[in-house]
């Protein structure tokens, strides 16, 4: 589905990360489940040519329809074009896209596991567990203070937080992997895990969970250029995967969500 | 002045427009079906396909570029056995026709994949792809050599009476030479260009950006080389060519039919804008009705030098 959406507001909520709301139609807001993605046409040159990816961080009514919010990283020429987009603009949105998080019904607690911007497709997954009543915690990490975001607003829906920075400027001086390990060893209940960060901390904690036999799903990203699954460039390694019988995966049509166990983590890129 | 005709004649298959879907950036028709009216279009070609299945390159795969972009996906595709049992209903409910893109890693197999897809009625005519840079094994052999070409050439024409595209490689010196090798040798059409043969390197890591090494380009940027085959062949051979090559407007369409193209496809847009082939088609009717062109037709080739 193609959208031309009015930018509501784009907001730095921390250094180099913004928070952008959309207009959109319900229909969009029916289809946008947590960890569906969009891709965004940041503008209408050949340069950049392709469109950028992005979770959906939240979506909700507004006072005139429904919308849609990224939230975001500045890292390259896209995402600072991005950044540049003012109340009233208009973006080009292909999507929602991909199969997002399967929302697992068995009980016991949902530990969300996020690293710096890898929090973004948690917020809506947060919230839908929520209203399922779940016991929700956030295990979130990040080099830096400014890198732990929206923590007000997991923390309004009820979510108990936990939060590491490797320089201790937040939370615990930690890897976020260290608290979620603690809790697992004292939790006498089942728990399914949800994650969304760099690919060094999905791997240690697709490990985790599977020494535990723990219930484990990621959010990978890859580069993609369709994000409709024809092109084939996103793939990623799948479980069987040798060089002499591959196995790949498309995260964009497959994915961007993996059970944990269908990911082949020791090919990384 | 009346609705301007766009229909053109390909190699005996009549299109209602010139504009078509270039092969590995359309998927088997199917996954466009939610984005678009498959029914707008000229034709679309399939993604390559080979006797077996093939998983395709190591990631990364693709990177950008400036105005295009570097595939190394290495061909992945289901296979025909699987194609012919899966993708043919969704053929036969659409009324447009579809062009099957192949390859192979022999001559022998070449041939056996135009007899195999000849024997399919659901497929229009079938696209040869001598050309793809990705697989160390793959067409690259063919498409460099005017000799090789001519054999896989003769070996798909004795095995077909559908018609025979032939799809060229651009990484040649002598594009003219390739396409007189290949028509001389029964080919029914000429399509051009496939992606030219680049690198990308990620400074930071001191190494290349795709695990291939090398990718084709693709996109606006290559579109400059394009429409300059194009020209050179369709003066030089006498069948019909198929433009292709950083096509993401009607014009850019346009000047591929001036230059001498009586179709185009589009590639790369297609990642764009899935709607991106249906938009040209609107726009192109648009721009031969501001400009007093009743015909399409009468634009292929009319370039003036
Ligand atoms: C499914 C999915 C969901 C994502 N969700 C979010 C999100 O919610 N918030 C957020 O900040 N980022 C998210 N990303 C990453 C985001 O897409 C990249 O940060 C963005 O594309 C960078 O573009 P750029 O032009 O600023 O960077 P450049 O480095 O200039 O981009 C160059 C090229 O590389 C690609 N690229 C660069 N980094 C990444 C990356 N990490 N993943 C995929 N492609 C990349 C770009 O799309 C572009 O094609 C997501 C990625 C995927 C695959
Ligand atoms: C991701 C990708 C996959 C492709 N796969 C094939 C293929 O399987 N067979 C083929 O003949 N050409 C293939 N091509 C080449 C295109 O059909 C086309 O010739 C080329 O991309 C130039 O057109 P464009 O600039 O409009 O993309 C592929 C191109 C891309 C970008």
């Amino acid at each position: 589905m193609l959208t031309e959406s009015f930018v509501l507001f784009n907001t730095e909520i921390s250094p180099g990360y913004r928070r952008m709301r959309l207009l959109v139609s319900e229909a969009f807001v029916r289809k946008a489940a947590p960890g569906r993605f969009v891709m965004l046409r940041v503008n209408d040159s050949t340069d950049p040519l392709l469109r950028r990816p992005f979770a959906v961080f939240d979506t909700g009514a507004a006072s005139d329809g429904a919308y849609f919010e990224i939230l975001y990283r500045v890292i390259g020429r896209g995402t600072a074009m991005l950044s540049e987009k003012k109340k009233g603009d208009i973006l080009d949105i292909l999507g929602p896209l991909g199969k997002g998080f399967s929302l697992d019904d068995s009980a016991g607690e949902k530990l969300l596991v996020g690293g710096g911007i890898g929090l973004a497709p948690l917020y809506a997954l947060a919230r839908k567990l929520r209203e399922a009543s779940s016991t929700v915690r956030l295990f979130a990490g990040g080099r830096v203070r400014g890198d732990i975001l929206c923590a007000d607003a997991f923390e309004a829906i009820g979510v108990e937080c936990r939060f590491t920075t490797e320089d201790g400027s937040i939370g615990e001086r930690a890897l976020v992997t260290q608290p979620l390990v603690r809790h697992l060893e004292s939790l006498d209940i089942g728990a399914t895990i949800y994650a969304c960060g760099p690919e060094a901390m999905l791997r240690a904690v697709a490990k985790i969970a599977a020494c535990r036999a723990i219930p484990c799903q990621v959010s990978l990203e890859s580069r993609m250029a369709c994000g409709i699954g024809v092109c084939l460039g996103c793939v990623v390694p799948g479980r069987r995967h040798s060089v002499r019988t591959p196995d790949f995966r498309c995260v964009c049509a497959e994915g961007p969500v993996f059970d944990a166990r269908e990911i082949d983590w020791k090919m990384s890129q | 002045m009346s609705v301007p005709d766009l229909s053109v004649d390909l190699a005996g298959i009549p299109l209602r427009n010139p504009v078509m879907t270039a092969s590995g950036t359309f998927g088997y028709g199917a996954e466009f079906a939610a984005h678009m009216d498959l029914e707008s279009i000229g034709a679309f070609i399939t993604k390559g396909l080979s006797l077996e299945p093939r998983a395709g390159n190591p990631p990364p795969r693709i990177c950008e570029t400036p105005g295009g972009m570097l595939n190394a996906i290495g061909l992945q595709n289901i296979g025909i056995d699987a194609f012919a049992a899966q993708k043919l209903p969704f053929l036969r409910a659409v009324k447009t026709p579809c062009i099957a893109n192949f390859f192979g890693e022999t001559i022998g197999d070449y041939a056996k994949m135009a007899a195999r897809l000849d024997a399919i009625p659901e497929i229009a005519a079938i696209e040869v792809n001598i050309s793809c840079p990705n697989v160390k094994k793959g067409g690259i052999v063919f498409g460099v050599d005017p000799a090789s070409a001519a054999d896989v050439v003769s070996a798909c024409r004795a095995e077909t009476t559908k018609p025979l595209i032939v799809k060229l490689s651009p990484n040649v010196t002598d594009i003219v030479a390739m396409a007189c090798a290949c028509a001389d040798a029964g080919a029914d059409a000429i399509s051009l260009i496939n992606t030219l043969l680049g690198l990308s390197i990620d400074l930071a890591k001191r190494r290349p950006t795709l695990a291939n090494v090398t990718g084709g380009l693709s996109g606006p940027a290559i579109k400059p080389v394009a429409l300059r085959m194009v020209w050179q062949v369709a003066r030089a051979v006498k069948l019909p060519v198929i433009g292709i090559g950083g096509i993401a407007s009607a014009s850019d369409a346009l000047e591929f039919i001036l230059a001498g193209a009586t179709a185009v496809q589009v590639g790369t847009a297609n990642f764009v804008r899935p709607d991106a082939a249906p938009r040209i088609v609107r726009e192109m009717g648009d721009w031969l009705t501001t400009n007093g062109v009743d015909d399409v037709k009468t634009l292929i080739g009319a370039l003036e030098t």
